[in-house]
């Protein structure tokens, strides 16, 4: 017990930390720059359960944080719950998703489920294309509704959120790797055939870390409607996810709860101090050229370099 | 009502299609289902060709499908270049799964986004004096821009495939394949055979390209939406399958027309995957596969 | 008192090649059982139907008289059967100890807590002479240690049946001495084992009995003296 309370107050204190931070600089933009390094903190930390613990690599990210915006969006359009139900249901039928995909294409080779999670981005986008309640290529506006009562902006309110869900989305990370669900995981990861040999069941846990993996990546998504509020195809489905939730965790390093959250940060921030004086396709460029040369050349990430740094000081 | 006459131009439309999405396919066909190399990146060449083929066109007035050709020797060094990083890298250290695919991955975003920085987001296309004509079989109206590309697919198919069975080089491709041990008692060293292999796959993304913008305009972004054609039409044809590749192609092609007739023409980058999910769930091995 | 384990008729094609053409065989309760053939004769494809690695095309497989054919691998490990495999797949991240905790947690009967099954996980090692070694990573370890890591895992989920893929191929004469006691004091202690290996001394000194593939049918099956005597089996080593 005490194991987990000492992470779980760390990340409340975290966050906390962070609400007072941005609220002293009085920079409205901090908000939204800092919501969306938060979003990546789940995002990346999502993918990691899949493919650094699990090994298996997910190219659709956009796919499930887009099935999370929409369900939101629908809900929006239709019912207008508050913000956490829309979370919940988001998180639901992304994790669904992720549980069918997987269901189909977990028990062939790790590359069909790949090539699937690939494929399955560019099937979406073209369903909500066509879609006539969402505004289809278009999109549709919404309106944000009024922050809850210790907040003034909803800017705010949903840096908050965002802030909590990354909190919840590491220390599920931290949970997972700590516990024989993760050891199995790791198992799998090393040499799944060994693993399925020494009584792991390796394909109920993998259909749980895809539906994890699904879940969180939905989450992430849902309050993106009410923090964009023009909901756009591209926007949503943008590349931009898909590559940044793969090289956060492949830089900061794959094997832990904190490659994600030092990927995220360090590449995150980039990238929003980025925009400003380069353009966005620029930016994207070398993520993606510091992406090929960390697979390259750094496989075990910047936390993995730092362990051997720390390791080589110590002889 | 079915139109009989709509029914019949969409098949046909679908045949040439097929003929077409074969060219593009049969990179992957090799480098996937020969090499079990998972080059994802592929698509994204074949639109580099395409690029290739409208700057030569639109600075030079070079025929695309001549570009395409020309072109080929620059594409099979790329190739041979990529695998050489992609063997140091990942193959010898038995990594490729995770590593491996994320580098290729990388690839293909560095592409894109470096031909999104290049020529911007607007569609491109080519001039050439066949684009608007057709001739008229039987009562059914065929594009030359749409012939042509099938035509070359067809060829490029068959010369694949007599390369593969007649030649030295290419039957250790094919061995390479199922026992590299065995290769090397003969006389062939597997890495060699693996390169010249991707580089030659490589190579038709080149002239893949030029038939791509032959079919309609490109832009950056349209390499992966044929990302899930082309691994449905491998996947679908049995991997490693030369013969199998042009069946899937074909049934592809004409899945995707009359979808496109029927439903509607924004529909068909589904259809790809719709296949290559049923595939998968139903018979992995594909048509012909091992 | 029916036999430990039963194999009726198995079958098992790839494509075109038919590996395994209705191999039939019974190991009892305790047994030390040899299995041995020439390359390619079906040894590994046979016992990757009965751990369950691969499905089988046709017959039976029974254990403690339950079918378990149709049953996936890791179910057949929580029952009783464990194998360490040819070519060593440690899991490459984790260290010597932990490459047991595994098994130990997703295997053994009454899986145990953590702090239980770190403490069995030494016992283990131990006994095969790994326990100096235990915080080591597999990068680390020689090829003898390698072959003895497979071993512990697969002892470490508390088989009542082992299967060893040739745990001792390729080592020199003094680490097949290294292994085979191991093995010898695993089966005192109650576990049956099968050995495939195609190191002769080994089989002939570890087996009560052996059963002989070739090209995926058994041509004989009988104490070492038998098997050695067999014409049968010469021919299938050396031809006509």
């Amino acid at each position: 017990m005490r194991k987990t309370l000492v992470p779980a107050a760390v990340a409340v204190g975290a966050v906390l930390a962070a609400l007072l931070v941005v609220r002293l600089t009085g920079n409205r933009y901090a908000w939204f720059a800092g919501y969306v390094v938060l979003q990546y903190i789940v995002l990346a930390t999502a993918w990691n359960v899949l493919g650094g613990y699990t090994g298996y690599v997910n190219f659709g990210t956009a796919a499930f944080f887009a099935t999370g915006a929409y369900t939101a969006l629908v809900l929006v359009l239709t019912v207008r719950p508050p913000l956490p139900v829309m979370i919940l249901a988001g998180g639901l039928t992304a994790g669904l998703l992720g549980l069918g995909i997987g269901y189909l294409t977990l028990r062939l080779r790790g590359v069909f489920f790949s090539i699937a999670t690939l494929a399955l981005a560019v099937v979406l986008q073209t369903f909500v294309m066509n879609w006539d309640l969402v505004g289809g290529a278009k999109g549709v506006s919404v309106i944000r509704p009024r922050p809850a009562v210790p907040f003034t902006d909803y800017a705010e309110y949903l840096f908050a959120v965002m802030a909590v869900l990354a909190a919840a989305a590491v220390s599920f990370a931290w949970w997972v790797e700590h516990s024989r669900l993760g050891r199995g995981l790791a198992a799998i990861r090393d040499n799944e055939e060994a693993a399925e040999c020494m009584g792991v069941p390796t394909l109920r846990l993998k259909l749980f870390a895809t539906t994890a993996s699904g879940f969180l990546m939905g989450v992430a998504g849902a309050p993106f409607p009410y923090y964009v509020t023009l909901v756009e195809p591209l926007s949503v489905f943008s590349l931009d996810y898909a590559v940044n939730s793969l090289a956060m965790p492949m830089i900061g390093g794959t094997t832990t709860w904190l490659g994600p959250v030092v990927g995220a940060v360090l590449l995150g921030t980039a990238q929003q101090l980025a925009t400003v004086t380069i353009s966005s396709e620029l930016n994207l460029l070398i993520v993606g050229v510091v992406l090929v040369g960390f697979v390259l050349l750094a496989p075990q990430g910047v936390v993995g370099l730092a362990g051997r740094l720390a390791s080589r000081r110590r002889r | 009502m079915l139109s009989m006459e709509l029914l019949a131009n969409a098949l046909v439309a679908g045949l040439l299609l097929g003929g077409f999405y074969a060219a593009v396919s049969l990179g992957i066909s090799v480098s996937f289902g020969l090499l079990d190399v998972v080059n994802i990146a592929h698509p994204v060449f074949v639109v580099l060709g395409s690029y290739a083929a409208y700057a030569t066109n639109r600075f030079l007035g070079l025929d695309p499908i001549l570009t395409g050709l020309l072109f080929m020797p620059a594409f099979y060094g790329l190739g041979v270049a990529v695998y050489r990083v992609y063997h140091a890298g990942f193959e010898r250290t038995g990594e490729e799964s995770l590593r491996g695919l994320v580098f290729f991955f990388g690839l293909l975003f560095i592409v894109e986004v470096s031909l999104l920085l290049a020529y911007g987001v607007d569609y491109r296309l080519v001039e050439a004096g066949y684009i608007g004509e057709s001739i008229r079989l039987g009562g059914i109206g065929i594009a030359l821009r749409l012939l042509l590309p099938c035509l070359a697919g067809v060829a490029l198919t068959a010369a694949l495939h007599l390369f593969l069975s007649r030649t030295f080089y290419g039957r250790a491709i094919k061995a390479v394949s199922q026992d590299g041990l065995a290769l090397r008692l003969m006389g062939a060293n597997p890495v060699g055979v693996k390169t010249i292999a991707f580089g030659l796959a490589v190579a038709s993304a080149s002239l893949a390209g030029a038939l791509l913008i032959l079919i309609g305009p490109v832009e950056p972004s349209l390499g992966r939406e044929y990302i899930g054609r082309v691994f449905a039409v491998v996947v679908l044809g049995g991997m490693g399958s030369i013969g199998g590749t042009l069946a899937a192609s074909a049934i592809l092609g004409v899945a995707e027309s009359l979808t496109s007739t029927f439903s509607g023409p924004t529909w068909a980058p589904a259809v790809s995957f719709g296949i290559l999910l049923v595939v998968l769930a139903v018979r992995p091995a594909g048509l012909l596969g091992r | 008192m029916g036999a430990l384990l039963e194999v009726r008729g198995v079958t098992k094609r790839f494509g075109g090649f038919r590996a395994l053409a209705g191999v039939s065989l019974e190991v009892q309760q305790g047994e030390r059982f040899g299995l041995i053939g020439p390359n390619g004769s079906g040894k590994t494809t046979l016992i990757n139907c009965i751990s369950g690695a691969l499905a089988s095309d046709g017959g039976t497989i029974l254990f403690r008289g339950r079918d378990i054919t149709g049953l996936p691998a890791h179910q057949r490990t929580r029952l009783g059967i464990a194998r360490s495999f040819q070519i060593p797949r440690p899991f490459t991240s984790m260290t010597v100890l932990d490459n047991l905790l595994i098994p130990l947690e997703y295997a053994a009967p009454g899986r145990a807590s953590r702090t239980d099954a770190t403490a069995a996980a030494m016992e283990t090692l131990e006994l095969i002479g790994l326990a100096e070694k235990a915080r080591l990573r597999p990068a680390d370890l020689t090829q003898v240690d390698l072959r003895k890591l497979e071993l512990a895992r697969a002892m470490a989920a508390r088989p009542a049946l082992l299967i060893s893929d040739e745990a001792m191929a390729g080592l020199s004469s003094a680490e097949v001495d290294a292994i085979l006691p191991i093995l010898l004091a695993l089966n005192e202690r109650g576990i049956t084992i099968i050995m495939i290996e195609h190191i002769m001394r080994a089989v002939m000194r570890f087996s009560e009995r052996i059963a002989v593939l070739d090209a995926g049918e058994k041509i004989a099956e009988g104490s070492p003296d038998e098997i050695v005597r067999d014409p049968r089996v010469e021919k299938a080593y050396l031809g006509e």
